[in-house]
């Protein structure tokens, strides 16, 4: 078969936008609208589905499960933490720095990760985070430790829009990179690379077989989620001026992780709307109860598991199935 | 040789807190993430025991783990069974909303602070032998380990029940089949599972100390040690504790600056050249 | 789920309500670790503001006062924090910011209290630095230089030539150590030692034989508050490093009133130096003690408790004194050299750093009536952090 002959009228069908994907980015702008009291935080969630979509990129599209995605958040963070702090404040440039940076630890690391099967990955990426929180936390001169890097200033974006108290220009910030990283995103995953990916993971014996790559696929992709990562944490660092080895810490892969889990791994759209509906759920349940939110919180997971397979995306799925069933 | 006493001890009390992980995960092959919260279950039982109600701790710590057991028993017959046949991912979301909502739930009983725990008197203090310092509390961990290490492997490969339960693992349609009673099999294990991890828990208050907070804090160190020991593998937890423990503690002594490095690098390395775990059979998958 | 929500906005709803039939109320913004490792320090803190407000009325300069509790879990997020400080102040439209459990959190926030112009009253985090991070800050806990030194003059004055430090492996751990060596080596000490353990850690095992294996006067100790400084007085006890001839001293957090109970008698003889003790002997502190004990019979108040309190007491004055004028210039300007006698004894706010100046206690620990207690036994003055200098 000549490469002419390759029918990719599938990818192409499945790359052509829904409408229901148009309503769906409707939405950003409309919340700034509807909620201007609750901007910061709408930008921590943009911040956090961008995190969560790079975990996605590896877990849902090629099964690397990881626990350790917060060690390449960490770098960017403190990529874009640095710069700001002797005088290279431009955040556009942090990003291009965090990503890099984090890219490159990233490619690196690829190859210690790539070895094993799913728990001896979760816990080789646990471990290689921890190293770095660690490391981190020993170099309290340099990263500011615990209490945060101190200095760290942010000039305006363009030279012409600067972080304001409400939030306004982060929340803008915020929500058109993570537009841009998933239209990227999206693009990737519909495209024949998406595909291998897809084919790795379902069978990984097999992929060899009818050509594909399988090693360089997967540290190309692993690389690029890491890259993904370290752009939210420097998104982090630049919208609060603030950095700490917290940006390094475990309970943030543990965290992403339970939120790509909720929303429904192996989806784009699965990643943004764990975010949404995890952040409002746990800010709404703290608001009300601030010393026992854990508990809801928790309830709420066990009875999605019980009743939603495949999380949030999963249940959605299953109802659209429904419906259609009930009017052919 | 005091240091390597004490990594020892340090490694049995790893062994000890994880080996329930060890049977739920390796043997069930069920990611069982609130390990930890029947581990808080079986601490507060020992703690309430020994401070409210006065009991020996001899007692105390078996009564703590047949708690936990029994608490394994009733969420494993309402819940956790639904569960068997999902994917690891949607176990992991299921047993991390259980540890939120124990960590809650301590909280609400016995608040925020640490719980307090008085050892009898014949297990304080040490004795010192030509060159090397015991702690009795140690010596009394390492006992225990080493004796339960004996009695599960002896369970999983030499009796009726363990034949059953790697039988309804590895194919439960074929052990049905075959006569075995494998929803009770599985009950039986989960409460073994996780009557061990209450008895780590009670033990562990002591060395780890006790606070809402357990499930999470020791988390990583319980998947360490599987990860490391290859999962189903009774022997090769117990080396793997061993080892990490051993490494941990001499390299604390003798080169303090590298501090929590240690046991992650030597996991990691581990990994990489074993990647299956020390023992491991095929991958957990 | 949905069905809470919805419960939980009534509710919210229906207090707005009621508060715009009030006359303008003062909204005070109180972000706390209430959940995670942290959620002691905010428990504590939120029940010595809630003490104070029970006790002395909850009106003032003629305005009522209004809590707004956010849980800024795990405490350690300075991102979370400032999240929440900026929704404070652009959703709940609070006066006053306060709390602060640990100092990433006070660090965070700072710049809010700047551009929004809010006072901002720091009820915990200790590290030196925090005030110079606002104009708007004032701080009325402690700083943890503040808290080391008297420990280390006390131990150069009482015969302890070597000493050994150990020190928990981050940021204020860092800076405990360093004052230690600083104020003990100018008062003619020896550090012959020192160690950095990770916060994460099992088995004090290995740190205490290399301690043992030394042979100093005593082991300096600065742990936070918790499981790591039980493992490691217990450790202590165990391992015999009292009957080898060395003596244990430490910062107070070590054996502070929440955590000394599951210490048990290992801690009795533990010689620290600290701002507040449960046992202080004073009147105001057998009211403050009374108090607490009524309205949170299964808790012991603690140094967290007390800073809780005098803010909302600093709070509270300055309001009286501006007729409830809640500007942040007047508010600072107002609290600067204010001066009252706390339950830790008398206390004030340097107007050069709007930091806290104390007395600090040597204490030891006994049992004093069944309860582990810090007894107290020599004290400096009006002790300004030595951070600062």
């Amino acid at each position: 078969m000549t490469p002419a002959a390759l029918d990719l009228s599938p990818l192409r069908r499945a790359a052509a936008w829904h409408p229901a994907e148009f309503a769906f980015w409707l939405l950003p702008p409309a919340a700034y609208f509807l909620f201007p009291d609750y901007l910061a935080l709408l930008s921590q969630i943009a911040i956090t589905a961008l995190f969560v979509l790079s975990l996605d990129l590896i877990l849902g599209y090629a099964g690397i499960v990881s626990l350790g995605q917060a060690a390449f958040f960490g770098l960017g963070a403190y990529a874009a933490g640095m710069l700001g702090k002797y005088g290279w404040g431009d955040p556009l440039l942090g990003l291009a720095a965090a990503a890099g940076v984090a890219g490159l630890i990233g490619f690196v690391t690829s190859f210690l990760v790539l070895r094993g099967a799913d728990l001896t990955r979760l816990m080789v990426t646990l471990g290689v985070s921890m190293m770095l929180f660690e490391a981190a936390n020993k170099m309290t001169d340099i990263t500011g430790g615990v209490d945060g890097l101190q200095g760290i200033e942010m000039k305006p974006i363009f030279g012409a829009f600067s972080f304001d108290l409400y939030g306004k220009t982060a929340y803008w910030y915020t929500v058109i990179v993570l537009f841009l990283l998933f239209l990227l995103a999206r693009r990737l995953v519909n495209s024949p690379f998406g595909l291998s990916l897809r084919g790795i993971k379902q069978n990984v014996l097999r992929m060899p077989a009818i050509g594909a790559p399988v090693h360089g696929r997967l540290v190309t992709i692993y690389t690029l989620a890491a890259a993904y990562a370290g752009i939210a944490g420097a998104l982090l660092t630049q919208t609060t001026q603030f950095a700490s080895v917290d940006v390094l810490a475990f309970n943030r892969s543990a965290e992403i992780l339970l939120i790509l889990v909720l929303g429904g791994s192996g989806s784009l759209y699965g990643a943004l709307i764990g975010t949404v509906f995890f952040m409002v759920a746990h800010h709404f349940l703290s608001d009300i109860n601030p010393q026992y939110w854990q508990f809801w919180l928790g309830a709420t997971l066990v009875l999605i598991v019980l009743f939603a397979r495949d999380g949030i995306m999963g249940l959605g799925r299953a109802a659209v199935a429904r419906l259609g069933r009930k009017a052919p | 040789m005091t240091i390597v006493f004490d990594g020892v001890a340090a490694g049995m009390l790893l062994f000890l807190i994880s080996i329930g992980l060890s049977v739920t995960l390796g043997l069930m092959n069920f990611v069982n993430l609130a390990h930890g919260a029947f581990a808080m279950l079986g601490g507060y039982v020992c703690v309430l025991l020994l401070g409210q109600a006065g009991w020996p701790f001899l007692l105390a710590v078996p009564t703590a783990a047949a708690a936990a057991a029994l608490a394994g028993v009733v969420l494993e017959r309402t819940l956790y069974r639904r569960l068997y046949a999902a994917s690891h991912l949607d176990q992991v979301l299921f047993s991390i909303g259980i540890v939120f909502m124990s960590i809650s739930a301590a909280h609400y009983f016995f608040g925020a602070r640490q719980q307090p725990i008085m050892l009898p008197d014949f297990l304080l203090g040490q004795f010192v032998l030509p060159g090397i310092d015991v702690g009795i509390y140690r010596l009394f961990l390492i006992v225990i380990g080493l004796g339960l290490a004996y009695g599960l492997h002896w369970m999983v490969r030499r009796t009726r029940f363990g034949a059953q339960l790697r039988a309804a693992v590895d194919n439960p349609r074929a052990a049905r089949g075959l006569g075995i009673d494998v929803d009770r099999v599985f009950t039986l294990a989960f409460a073994l599972g996780s009557g061990l991890a209450g008895l780590g828990g009670a033990l562990g208050v002591e060395m780890l100390g006790l606070d809402p907070g357990f499930p999470v804090k020791y988390m990583v160190y319980f998947l360490i040690v599987v990860a490391v020991g290859g999962s189903g593998n009774i022997h090769g937890s117990l080396i793997a504790s061993l080892m990490l423990g051993l490494f941990d503690v001499c390299g604390k002594y003798y080169l303090p600056q590298v501090g929590a490095f240690i046991i992650y690098a030597v996991m990691v390395v581990m990994l990489i050249f074993k990647p299956q775990g020390l023992f491991g059979r095929s991958a957990a998958k | 789920m949905k069905l809470r929500n919805g419960i939980g906005i009534a509710a919210t709803l229906f207090t707005f309500a009621c508060g715009a039939l009030a006359a303008d109320p003062v909204k005070i913004g109180l972000i706390l670790p209430m959940t995670g490792p942290f959620a002691a320090y905010g428990k504590q803190i939120d029940h010595g503001v809630r003490l104070y407000l029970a006790k002395h009325g909850d009106t003032f300069g003629g305005r009522k006062i209004e809590l707004v509790v956010k849980d800024d879990a795990p405490g350690t997020a300075g991102d979370v924090s400032k999240r929440l400080a900026q929704e404070l102040v652009v959703k709940d439209k609070v006066d006053i910011l306060a709390g602060f459990g640990l100092t990433p959190s006070a660090f965070a926030v700072a710049p809010v209290a700047t551009e929004a112009k809010k006072p901002m009253v720091v009820m915990n985090a200790a590290t030196s630095a925090v005030t110079t991070k606002s104009n708007y800050i004032v701080r009325v806990s402690m700083t943890l230089p503040q808290i080391t030194a008297p420990v280390a003059t006390w131990a150069a004055k009482n015969g302890i030539k070597k000493v050994f430090t150990v020190v928990a492996d981050y940021g204020p751990g860092h800076d405990a150590e360093g004052q230690f060596k600083k104020t003990f080596v100018a008062g003619g000490g020896e550090i012959v030692g020192e160690v950095r353990v990770p916060v994460k850690n099992a088995d004090f095992a290995p740190y205490l034989q290399k301690v043992k294996d030394t042979r100093p006067d005593a082991v300096f100790v600065f742990l936070p508050a918790g499981e790591l400084g039980v493992s490691f007085v217990k450790g202590f006890r165990e391992r015999g490093l009292e009957q080898a001839g060395i003596k244990l001293i430490a910062t107070g957090d070590l054996t502070e009133e929440e955590s000394v109970d599951a210490h048990g008698d290992a801690a009795v003889g533990v010689i620290n130096s600290f701002h507040y003790a449960e046992a202080h002997a004073s009147p105001e502190n057998k009211a403050f003690t009374e108090a607490y004990a009524k309205a949170y019979p299964s808790d012991r108040p603690n140094f967290m408790a007390v800073a809780g309190y005098d803010g909302m007491h600093l709070i509270a004055e300055v309001l009286a004194k501006t007729g409830g004028s809640v500007d942040a210039d007047k508010f600072v300007d107002t609290a600067k050299g204010m001066k009252w006698m706390s339950p830790r004894g008398p206390i004030s706010i340097d107007p050069a750093t709007r930091d806290i100046v104390q007395t600090v206690y040597v204490r030891k620990v006994q049992r004093v009536g069944g309860k582990l207690q810090n007894v107290e036994f020599d004290h400096i003055d009006e002790f300004k952090d030595p951070g600062k200098q």
